[in-house]
């Protein structure tokens, strides 16, 4: 079982009180009727399936209720960071990468 | 009375006879004893048959690594266990235990026929000998295999114990109790550190238990870890013995299987049988040693032909001798300490067989002493012997060729392959592996996890070695933990350090495809199989081993997949690393589903959530049915009414005077803020922006794919202020779907939202006499049909408690739903039982509820709608906000597949010939359309309607909305039903009765 950092409540706690909720940065128009058939199409369906570094939403369900983003290595499965929804991707070095 | 077994030596205790049964036998061991090491004792080797060709079998380990020894044991009702190794159950007054896969009985077996037949079953037996003609696989090949190959029988009845599961915290957690756990235990514990040291046998020691003769820091063996045991508890160190780490997880999660009772002579019924511990560890050390190989020829799985070291352990251990004149078989030094073990304490050896040549002097020089002869450079080809080994036959080697054979007669075989570290919890977390080519095998290299591995683990052979590593990785795993202590170097005489060679299949003078050279044991896998295998187009372990089933029974191969790899990256030619080592998995020993489940069964098997009104219900008779969490009134029979009548009733009832319902399950979202309309117009598909305080709406709530999530009757309390409600199922996830939007993409709204499901009770009243009944109970509202008209929503006071009463009906009758804080919602229902008695008010369950919502072609989502349904496709595209710049599903439903013809839509069917249809039933055009038929859609709902006087069903039919009127097909497994389209609405379709 992983251990996982809310990023709102500032503690590292057991995968148990969160829940996974989908690949991060997947941004939704601020005007969804502009979009073409295949702008909607790759909103709603296409996503990446990463092996590797993987950006990802998690919500810290049974705690705070807070949706956040982290990065997770999809072949370790362990998470490199947490960050706060809203907040750009961190730049990780080589090292981090690799784990 | 035990004729193997030498007084004096051993664990156990001499002065204390246990009895036990195996097969109705009464047999005498003592207490300590296995059950293996008991009828070892007693001179018995023959404990089972094997899975596939029933050939006789005896152990041929001492441990939790045996693929043979499987027995069932028995302790009354229920306490029937299969597949226990014999080799790991302890013996108690009592314990009555029998052998497997025998008919009709262990020395006389039909099956063994099997044993005849086996060209039949050789790799990939059952990909090909069975597969033709088709017709005889259900009828001929299936019921002959399921009945003839197979492992124990899983108990029927239910298992009356109970189990435990714990979570536990430690510093540092070894794994194992040989001389390197300990040694690494007593490292990291002397430095202040919470350490917790486990292992799957009865008694701490490992190796120690099997090596009296060694001699540590001046000590004996068994003197010096009785004082290091006394260290480890003076420290605190939590030693936690029959307890197995089945599993290891991320970030140093260790799951432990305890044993608690199954070795006790009358165990506290209170007691849980087994305890799963949860382990978070700083640190984890793994020092689980090695096991040793066996080796690969022809007969090596007659009963009494074992591992040298088992027979070791079984005399040290135990007080066993596991024969009287025995051969041993070895590729390895270690096997010949064995011998020397054996003869000194009264056991022939007949003769020590090694495959080397050449040897170390001080062997040969203390065989010769004893007077053992010694057959150099020598193969096995073959052993005799129908129920016990009777002779063994040896080959000198020419040029790697076996020469001509000659037998030896013995009454049991000791064979060493070598030895292999034992990897499996180091695999269970990705760790990378080096393939060492001295050693012959797998070392764990790479590590993922916060971990050491001590000892033979890493192969370090010798108990000076293993010690003085322990030390070393206790001392590493402090210091990664911020503690320094010291490295101790203890000095160990009489330790028995050795080496050996790797072999394949021994050469044979024979057939080599005659030969029965077994590397899988369990699943009865032979080295021709993996040849076979390989021939026919196998080229990685992993296709190998699904091809030929090596390593997959429930031992995971912890003998058979380092001599399967090597014979497979034989007949490859190529090196061992480039063909792969299989993965191995959790658990490491077979493992109880009721250690597993824990406390999860039962009544706690999950949460049962009951509502405020529950209480009533069941001391009202109702029958009830789990809704997602729930458990809801289905119906409440009276008078020994069945549920058709009940429901029927409850219909009545409901539709000619009054009916009450508990829905309190309703999912209830508060949404509040100066935001809230706003969030309600991006989120629903309604238009909430003119919806007045004091008003209600049906809402629809998509996803942004355009289907159908979720519906529910919505009020606006105040401008800022909604009370929202949910299905039943749909609560929490309505929830957090708007949590998700609210917090990440609508950061511009003041929104705050909050379940209030559990916080209100909610009773509906439904039928021409609610406000009859609610009226004289009712202060500040004037309930008239011109003050609080249908969709209407205001706060009260109803008998004299707060309350937010809603106009609403999903009956189609006149309707109420009265909120009340939920610890009123009993007194609030009792009092309208007792004031609607002059209505007749009658209770009504969920089943009743669905028939009256059917008859007005309401919608029950996740059942009329199935997540691929539009509001289009369920005829309420009235709910849509076409107007509204955008909420969550409008973009969504403008996709070129949600408004292309032809798709399934909502509608009545009525059958021609009134029969009810069964839900999920298929549709079809053309009744005489050849099969397969075209499936234009299904039945969703389908009920008996009282009011109508005949079934009613909704059904998702293609193109459905254009063939009003038309008739469809139902085929069913008799006959094939015709049925009419029509509209969703039977009863009322004008909507009179809402308005009274
Ligand atoms: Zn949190």
């Amino acid at each position: 079982m992983l251990l996982i950092h809310c990023p709102y409540c500032d503690e590292t706690l057991p995968e148990l009180e969160f829940a996974y909720a989908g690949q991060a940065h997947v941004v939704r128009a601020a005007d969804p009727s502009s979009q073409t058939d295949e702008e909607w199409r790759d909103f709603l369906f296409i996503r990446d399936n990463v092996k590797g570094v993987h950006a990802e939403r998690w919500q810290h369900v049974h705690g705070c209720g807070r949706f956040f983003n982290a990065l997770r290595h999809t072949v370790s499965d362990k998470f490199l960071t947490t960050y706060k929804a809203g907040e750009p991707r961190p730049v990780l070095d080589d090292t981090e990468r690799s784990a | 009375m035990n004729p193997y077994r030498v007084y004096g030596k051993g664990r156990i205790d001499h002065r204390a006879p246990v009895s036990f049964t195996f097969d109705g036998k009464t047999y005498e061991g003592r207490r300590g004893d296995t059950v293996a090491s008991a009828l070892l004792a007693n001179g018995v080797h023959l404990m089972g048959r094997s899975f596939k060709y029933h050939r006789p079998r005896g152990p041929v380990s001492a441990g939790s690594e045996e693929p043979n020894a499987l027995i069932g044991t028995k302790r009354g009702t229920g306490r029937y266990e299969p597949n226990t190794r014999a080799t790991v159950q302890e013996i108690y007054p009592g314990l009555k235990t029998n052998s497997q896969n025998t008919y009709p009985s262990l020395k006389f077996d039909l099956g063994a026929v099997n044993d005849a037949a086996y060209m039949l079953f050789s790799a990939g037996f059952y990909y090909k000998t069975f597969m033709w003609p088709k017709s005889f696989w259900d009828k001929v090949y299936e019921p002959f295999i399921r009945e003839a190959a197979g492992l124990g029988r899983s108990p029927t009845e239910r298992d009356p114990d109970h189990y435990a599961s714990r979570y536990h915290h430690t510093d540092v957690l070894v794994v194992g109790t040989g001389p390197a756990g300990i040694a690494a235990a007593l490292s990291a514990a002397r430095t202040g550190l919470r350490v917790t040291l486990v292992d799957e046998n009865a008694e701490a020691g490992g190796t120690l238990l099997s090596e009296p003769q060694a001699v540590i820091d001046g000590a004996p063996a068994w003197d010096w870890l009785e004082a290091q045991l006394a260290e480890l508890k003076a420290l605190g160190v939590r030693v936690m013995t029959r307890t197995t780490a089945i599993g290891y997880y991320h970030q140093n999660m260790v799951a432990l299987c305890e044993k608690l009772t199954d070795h006790l002579d009358a165990p506290d019924p209170d007691m849980p049988r087994e305890r799963m511990w949860r382990v978070r560890a700083g640190q984890v050390i793994l020092a689980q040693g090695a096991l040793e190989k066996p080796l690969v020829f022809d007969g090596n799985d007659r009963p009494g032909v074992m591992l040298a070291g088992a027979a070791q352990t079984y005399l040290h251990r135990y007080g066993v001798l596991v024969g009287k004149r025995a051969v041993v078989a070895t590729s390895h030094d270690s096997a010949w300490y064995a011998s020397f073990d054996l003869h000194d304490e009264g056991c022939e050896i007949a003769a020590i067989v090694d495959t080397r040549a050449d040897l170390r002097a001080d062997l040969v020089e203390a065989a010769a002493a004893r007077g053992i002869e010694m057959h150099l450079n020598h193969s096995v080809s073959g052993t005799d012997g129908r129920l016990r080994v009777k002779s063994i036959r040896i080959n000198r080697m020419r040029d790697g060729k076996a020469a001509f054979g000659r037998r030896i007669f013995c009454d049991c075989v000791l064979m060493s392959g070598g030895w292999t570290p034992s990897l499996h919890l180091f695999s269970h977390t990705m760790g990378k592996l080096a393939w060492n080519d001295d050693l012959t095998a797998f070392l764990p290299d790479v590590k993922t996890e916060a971990c050491q591995i001590a000892g033979a683990g890493r192969g370090l052979w010798g108990i000076e070695a293993a010690l003085n590593d322990g030390f070393a990785m206790g001392a590493a795993a402090a210091e990664a933990l911020g503690k320094s202590g010291a490295t101790p170097t203890l000095g160990v005489t009489h330790d028995r350090t050795g080496t050996g060679v790797t072999q394949i299949e021994l050469p044979t003078d024979r057939s080599p495809s005659s030969a029965r050279a077994f590397v899988d044991y369990q699943n009865d896998v032979t080295a021709k199989d993996l040849r076979l295998a390989v021939r026919e187009g196998m080229r990685s372990i992993e296709h190998v081993k699904r091809y030929t089933t090596n390593g997959m029974a429930t031992d995971q191969g912890k003998m058979s997949n380092i001599n399967g790899l090597n014979i497979a990256a034989d007949a490859l030619g190529k090196p061992q690393p480039q063909v792969g080592l299989t993965t191995f998995r959790p658990p490491y020993t077979p493992t109880t589903f009721g250690a597993f489940a824990g406390y999860h069964k039962g009544g706690h098997f999950e949460v049962t959530r009951k509502t405020p009104i529950d209480g009533w219900a069941e001391k009202n008779g109702a029958v009830y049915e789990p809704v997602s969490l729930w458990r809801r009134a289905w119906y409440f029979p009276q008078n020994g009414e069945d549920m058709d009548q009940a429901v029927a009733r409850e219909c009545r009832a409901t539709r000619e005077s009054l009916g009450i319902f508990d829905a309190s399950t309703l999912g209830k979202i508060e949404v509040v803020g100066p935001d809230a309309v706003e969030f309600m117009n991006r989120m629903y598909t309604n238009p909430w922006t003119k919806l007045a305080p004091g008003r209600a709406r049906y809402g629809l709530l998509l996803g942004d794919d355009g289907f159908i999530r979720d519906d529910g009757v919505i009020g606006r309390m105040s401008q800022d202020r909604f009370h929202v409600t949910t299905t039943t199922g749909g609560a929490a996830r309505v929830l957090n779907m708007m949590e998700d939007y609210l917090q990440t993409e609508w950061g511009d709204l003041q929104v705050w939202l909050t379940s209030t499901t559990e916080q209100w009770a909610t009773i509906a009243l439904n039928g021409p006499n609610a406000r009859k009944l609610l009226e004289p109970l009712t202060e500040g509202l004037d309930l008239s049909d011109e003050a609080f008209p249908h969709m209407s929503v205001a706060e009260c006071t109803i008998a004299g408690l707060p309350a937010r009463l809603f106009r609403i009906s999903f009956t189609g009758e006149l309707g109420f739903e009265v909120n009340v804080p939920a610890r009123h919602g009993r007194a609030l229902w009792e009092t309208l039982m007792d004031a609607g008695a002059q209505y007749d008010i009658c209770p009504y369950g969920t089943e009743t509820m669905h028939v009256l919502r059917a008859e007005k072609g309401y919608i029950i989502v996740g059942q009329d709608t199935d997540g691929t349904v539009t509001p289009y496709d369920a005829g309420i595209g009235w709910a849509v906000g076409k107007a509204k710049p955008d909420f969550v599903g409008k973009r969504g439903l403008a996709r070129p597949d949600l408004v292309a013809p032809g798709r399934k839509q909502l509608v009545g069917l009525l059958t021609e010939d009134h029969s009810k249809l069964e839900e999920g039933a298929q549709i079809v055009r053309d009744p005489k359309e050849a099969v397969p038929m075209t499936m234009v859609g299904h039945v969703t709902s389908s009920y008996d309607s009282v009011a109508m006087g005949r079934p009613i069903a909704l059904a998702l039919l293609a193109g459905g909305h254009d063939l009003m009127g038309e008739i469809v097909h139902i085929p069913m497994p008799d006959r094939i039903i015709a049925a009419k389209v029509t509209g969703t609405v039977f009863y009322d379709p004008d909507n009179t009765r809402l308005k009274l």
